[in-house]
C-alpha cells in the first residue's frame, strides 16, 4: 500500500471527526466549563490562601486535566460504534492502528488542546506565574496527548459494556498516574526554581511510549470489541 | 511425554487435581518453617526492634503481586497469541490471588509502618505503586466480570493486563525514580544482601512458601473456572457427574 493512500486516511479520519465537532460543538464546550469549573471549586473548597492555592495549583489543574479527558473518553469510539460506522473502518485496507491514531489525534484537537490553551488562565487564578506557566502550558501540551492516547485503549475496550462510564475510569485512571505525576511534577520543580526539564523529558518519554504502543493495543480492543 | 496434551482444559482438570495437595503440603511445611525461623531463630534488629519482623510476611507478598501480575500478563499474552482457552483460564485464576498479595502487602506494609514510621499510610512511591497495582487487578476483574461474552471477557482483560505490565517497572523503578521516604531494597543482586542470613533464610523460605500456595490455590480455582465455563454438556454427557467422570479417564 502506498504512503499517500494511508496519510490520506488519517487526514480524512481527523478531517471528519473534527467536522462533526464543529456540528455539535456543544460537547466540546462541556469539556472546557467542566474544567473550569472544578478548578474553580478547589479554592472554594480549601480557602483563598495564596500560598496553599500555589501549592495545590499543580496537581489541581492537572487533576482537572485528566477528568476533562476522561469523561471526553466515550466520544471517541461510541457514535462510530452505534452506527456501525467503526465496523467499516475494520474493513478498510489501512491499518486500523493507524485509523485509531487519526481518531485520537481528533480527539485531543477537541479535548485536550482546549486544556492546553486554557491553562495560563487557570494557572494564574492560582496565582502561578512567569516561567511556572509556560512549564504549565509545555508539560500539558506534551501531557494530554499520552492521555487521549492511553484513554483510547480503555474506551475501546468498554466499548458497548453495561457500566462502561465508571469502568473506563477504573481501568484508564491507574494508567493516568505516572503522567500526572511527572506533570505535575514538573510545575513543582519550576515553582522550587529546579527547573522542570527532568520531568518534561519524561513526559515526552511517556508521549512517545504511547504514540508507539497505544495504537496497536486499541486496535486490538476495537478488533475484540467488534467481533 | 508430551506437555502440549495438558493444554487441553479435559487433560489438564485431573493433572491440576492431582498437583494440588503437594503444593499445598510444601507451602504449609515451608510456611510453618518460615514463620518459626523469622519469629523465634531470626535476631532482633538493633535499629527497629522486634516490629521489623513483619517483613518475613511483607517482603515476599510484595514480591508475589508483582511477580503474579507479571505471570498474568505472560498468561493473556500466551492465549491472545496462541488463541487457547486453558491461558485466559490461567490468567482469570491468577488474577484474585495476585489482588490477595498485593492487599496483604499493604496491610503489612501499613502496619509495620505506624512503629516505625509513626504512620499507618504514607503517599511513599512504592506504597503507591502498589496501591495502583491493586486497581489495576481490581480493573482486570471488574473488566472481565462486566463483559458477559466470555470470548470477549477473555481477551479484552487479557489486552488490559499486557497494557498494564507497562505499570510494574514503574514500581520496580520508582525507588530510584522518586526521592522517597521508604528505605531502599535491602536485598539485590548486584551487592548482595545487607541483612543477617537467617533473616534472609527464612524471607526466602516465605517466598518458595507463598509461591506453594500460589500454585496450589490457583490450580484449584481454575479447576472452579473450568467447570463453571464447561458446565454445558459440550466434553460430557453427565455435566452434573463431570468431576469423577473426567477424572476417571
Amino acid at each position: 500500500m502506498s504512503h499517500s493512500s494511508m496519510w490520506e486516511a488519517v487526514t480524512g479520519i481527523v478531517r471528519r471527526d473534527l467536522l462533526l465537532a464543529m456540528r455539535r460543538w456543544s460537547d466540546a464546550a462541556m469539556s472546557v466549563f467542566f474544567l473550569v469549573i472544578v478548578v474553580s471549586l478547589f479554592p472554594l473548597g480549601v480557602g483563598p490562601e495564596p500560598a496553599v492555592l500555589r501549592t495545590i495549583a499543580p496537581g489541581v489543574l492537572w487533576v482537572a486535566a485528566l477528568l476533562t479527558c476522561l469523561l471526553s473518553l466515550a466520544r471517541v469510539f461510541t457514535p462510530d460504534y452505534l452506527d456501525g460506522v467503526l465496523e467499516q473502518m475494520v474493513l478498510v485496507p489501512q491499518p486500523l492502528s493507524l485509523l485509531v491514531l487519526g481518531k485520537v489525534l481528533a480527539h485531543w484537537v477537541i479535548s485536550g488542546l482546549p486544556v492546553v490553551l486554557l491553562s495560563p488562565l487557570l494557572g494564574l487564578q492560582f496565582g502561578l506565574e512567569g516561567e511556572t506557566l509556560g512549564v504549565l502550558v509545555l508539560s500539558l501540551l506534551l501531557g494530554t496527548p499520552t492521555l487521549s492516547m492511553i484513554g483510547a485503549i480503555g474506551a475501546a475496550l468498554v466499548l458497548g459494556v453495561r457500566g462502561s462510564g465508571l469502568l473506563v475510569a477504573l481501568l484508564v485512571l491507574p494508567l493516568y498516574v505516572p503522567v500526572l505525576i511527572f506533570g505535575a511534577g514538573a510545575v513543582t520543580s519550576s515553582m522550587a526554581g529546579i527547573g522542570g526539564e527532568a520531568n518534561l523529558s519524561l513526559l515526552g518519554a511517556c508521549l512517545v511510549l504511547s504514540l508507539f504502543l497505544a495504537p496497536w493495543a486499541t486496535a486490538a480492543a476495537l478488533r475484540i470489541a467488534l467481533e | 511425554m508430551i506437555w502440549s496434551k495438558y493444554s487441553v482444559p479435559q487433560a489438564f482438570y485431573p493433572l491440576a487435581g492431582r498437583l494440588i495437595p503437594w503444593f499445598a503440603a510444601v507451602a504449609v511445611i515451608l510456611m510453618v518453617v518460615g514463620l518459626y525461623m523469622g519469629f523465634f531463630v531470626a535476631p532482633t534488629d538493633f535499629q527497629q526492634g522486634e516490629s521489623y519482623r513483619i517483613i518475613f510476611v511483607h517482603v515476599p507478598a510484595a514480591w508475589m503481586s508483582m511477580f503474579l501480575y507479571v505471570v498474568m500478563a505472560v498468561w493473556a499474552g500466551v492465549g491472545m497469541g496462541l488463541n487457547a482457552r486453558l491461558s485466559f483460564m490461567m490468567a482469570q485464576a491468577i488474577a484474585p490471588t495476585g489482588a490477595m498479595f498485593t492487599f496483604l502487602a499493604l496491610l503489612t506494609g501499613a502496619m509495620w509502618g505506624k512503629p516505625t514510621w509513626g504512620a499507618w499510610w504514607v503517599w511513599d512511591a512504592r506504597l503507591t505503586s502498589e496501591l495502583i497495582l491493586l486497581f489495576q487487578y481490581a480493573g482486570v476483574m471488574l473488566l472481565r466480570t462486566s463483559i458477559d461474552d466470555v470470548r470477549r471477557a477473555d481477551r479484552s482483560s487479557a489486552v488490559f493486563a499486557l497494557v498494564g505490565v507497562v505499570n510494574v517497572p514503574i514500581i520496580y523503578y520508582s525507588v530510584q525514580w522518586w526521592n522517597t521516604l521508604h528505605q531502599g531494597a535491602s536485598v539485590s543482586m548486584a551487592t548482595g544482601s545487607k541483612m543477617a542470613a537467617t533473616m534472609l533464610m527464612a524471607m526466602l523460605i516465605m517466598t518458595i512458601a507463598f509461591w506453594m500456595y500460589s500454585i496450589a490455590v490457583i490450580l484449584a480455582r481454575v479447576r472452579c473456572v473450568m467447570l463453571e465455563r464447561e458446565s454445558l454438556p459440550t466434553w460430557d454427557e453427565k455435566p452434573a457427574a463431570m468431576p469423577e467422570a473426567v477424572e476417571a479417564r
